[in-house]
C-alpha cells in the first residue's frame, strides 16, 4: 500500500456497465506462474525497456480503435471537487441529442458517478479502481467493450479525481482536458505541473463564484502557460452555464 | 501514488524476462529513472519491498540511475537543463521548449543466474 495516496494492489478494477436491471461483470486479472530451471553462471540481461510499456501499447490499441470509428476520446483528469462530474453533465444535458456520447466513470468507490449519467440516459460503464488512483488503459479497453460505442462519437473518460498520478498513465484519449476550479487557488498548475503539461485543454471551472472569491485569472493563466504554453483554455460555470458555449463550439469542431 | 503502479509493473516485466532467460534467479536490477519522468525516487523507495515481496524481485539487488532533465528552448535553440517543469529559457525566457532528456523509465537490464 502507498503511503501517499492510499493506492495499493487490493484486488483488480471493477468495471460495470450501468444499466436499468443492472447486473455486475467483474475482471480479474491472473498471473502466468514461472517456470524455474537451473543454470548456475550469470548473465547479464540488457533490456532498455520502458516501465510503461503495456500500458502504452494499450492506450495505442484504444487510440487505432477510436480513430477507426471516428470517435473523439477526452480523458478528463482534476483534483476530487472541481466539478468535473457537474461539468460533464453539464455538456451530456446540452448536447446529447444531436451527438452520440458514451462515458466511462472511473472513481476507487461507488457507482454514484455513472448513476448521475444513467439518469441523463447516456450509456456509461463506471469503473471502481478499488484501492487504484487512477485509470489505466487496459480497463478503458475493457470498458469500451461493454459501451461498444457508435461511429461518429463522444466518449468521455472522467478520471479518478487526483491531480499526479493519472498524468503518467496514457488512456489512448484523442485529447486530455484539465478541470480546475478557481476555488482551488491561482498556483495550482505549478503545484502540480505533470498533469498540466500532459494536458491539450484546460477548463477553469466555478467562475459563478468569481464575484465572492477575486481569483487573479491573468495569474492563474500564466501559471498554466508557463508549464505548457499550448494549453487552450475555457472559463465556464458548469452551474450557470456560462461560457459553455465556446466550449461546445470547440468540442463538436473535433469530431 | 503511481508508484506502486510501476513498481508492480517492473515486477511484471522482471518475472517474464526470467522465464524466457530460462534462469532461476535475478541478482540484481538496473533502472534508469529521468527526473521528469514523474516517478518520486522517496516514493518508489518506500513501495519497493511491498511489491517485490514474494516475487522474482525478493532477493535482487536494485540499482538506479538517475538522469537529470534537460530542455531545447524552441525559440532559440538554447540547450538547458530543467529542474522544474515550468523553467523558461535561461537566454530567452521562453516557456516554449522541448523536454528531450529526463522522462526516461526503463529497465536497463537484469542479472540473472
Amino acid at each position: 500500500m502507498c503511503g501517499t495516496c492510499g493506492c495499493g494492489t487490493g484486488s483488480g478494477p471493477t468495471i460495470v456497465k450501468i444499466e436499468d436491471h443492472g447486473h455486475s461483470h467483474e475482471h480479474t486479472h491472473e498471473h502466468d506462474h514461472t517456470h524455474e530451471h537451473s543454470h548456475s553462471h550469470k548473465t547479464v540481461i540488457e533490456l532498455e525497456q520502458d516501465i510503461l510499456q503495456n500500458n502504452n501499447l494499450l492506450a495505442a490499441r484504444n487510440r487505432g480503435y477510436f480513430d477507426a470509428k471516428n470517435i473523439f476520446a477526452l480523458n478528463l483528469v482534476s483534483s476530487p471537487g472541481s466539478g468535473k462530474t457537474s461539468f460533464l453533465e453539464r455538456t451530456l444535458a446540452d448536447l446529447k441529442d444531436q451527438y452520440p456520447f458514451y462515458v466511462i466513470e472511473g472513481d476507487q468507490q461507488t457507482a454514484n458517478d455513472a448513476n448521475r449519467i444513467h439518469a441523463l440516459q447516456v450509456p456509461v460503464v463506471q469503473v471502481n479502481t478499488g484501492k487504484g488512483c487512477h485509470l489505466e488503459s487496459d480497463m478503458i479497453y475493457d470498458a469500451v467493450k461493454q459501451l461498444a460505442p457508435k461511429d461518429n462519437s463522444f466518449l468521455m473518460i472522467e478520471n479518478v479525481g487526483n491531480l499526479v498520478c493519472p498524468a503518467m498513465f496514457d488512456l489512448g484519449e484523442s485529447k486530455r482536458v484539465v478541470v480546475i476550479s478557481i476555488t482551488e487557488g491561482e498556483d495550482k498548475p505549478i503545484k502540480y505541473p505533470d498533469m498540466f503539461l500532459t494536458s491539450d485543454v484546460c477548463i477553469i471551472n466555478k467562475m459563478d463564484l468569481q464575484p465572492y472569491l477575486k481569483v487573479d485569472m491573468d495569474k492563474l493563466r500564466n501559471y498554466a502557460q508557463q508549464v505548457n504554453p499550448k494549453l487552450v483554455f475555457f472559463e465556464v460555470s458548469a452551474t450557470t452555464g456560462e461560457g459553455m458555449k465556446k466550449w461546445y463550439d470547440w468540442l463538436i469542431e473535433q469530431i | 501514488m503511481h508508484e506502486l503502479s510501476v513498481a508492480l509493473g517492473i515486477v511484471d516485466l522482471a518475472k517474464k524476462e526470467l522465464h524466457k532467460a530460462k534462469a532461476k534467479q535475478i541478482d540484481s536490477i538496473q533502472l534508469v529513472i529521468g527526473t521528469m519522468s514523474g516517478v518520486e525516487p522517496e516514493s518508489l523507495e518506500f513501495v519497493w519491498p511491498m511489491a517485490v515481496k514474494d516475487t522474482v524481485l525478493a532477493k535482487a539487488t536494485r540499482n538506479i540511475e538517475y538522469i537529470e532533465a534537460k530542455a531545447k528552448c524552441l525559440e532559440c535553440d538554447t540547450i538547458f537543463p530543467v529542474e522544474k517543469i515550468y523553467d523558461s529559457c535561461p537566454k530567452c525566457n521562453s516557456f516554449f521548449k522541448d523536454i528531450f532528456q529526463g522522462k526516461e523509465l526503463k529497465i536497463k537490464s537484469l542479472e540473472v543466474s
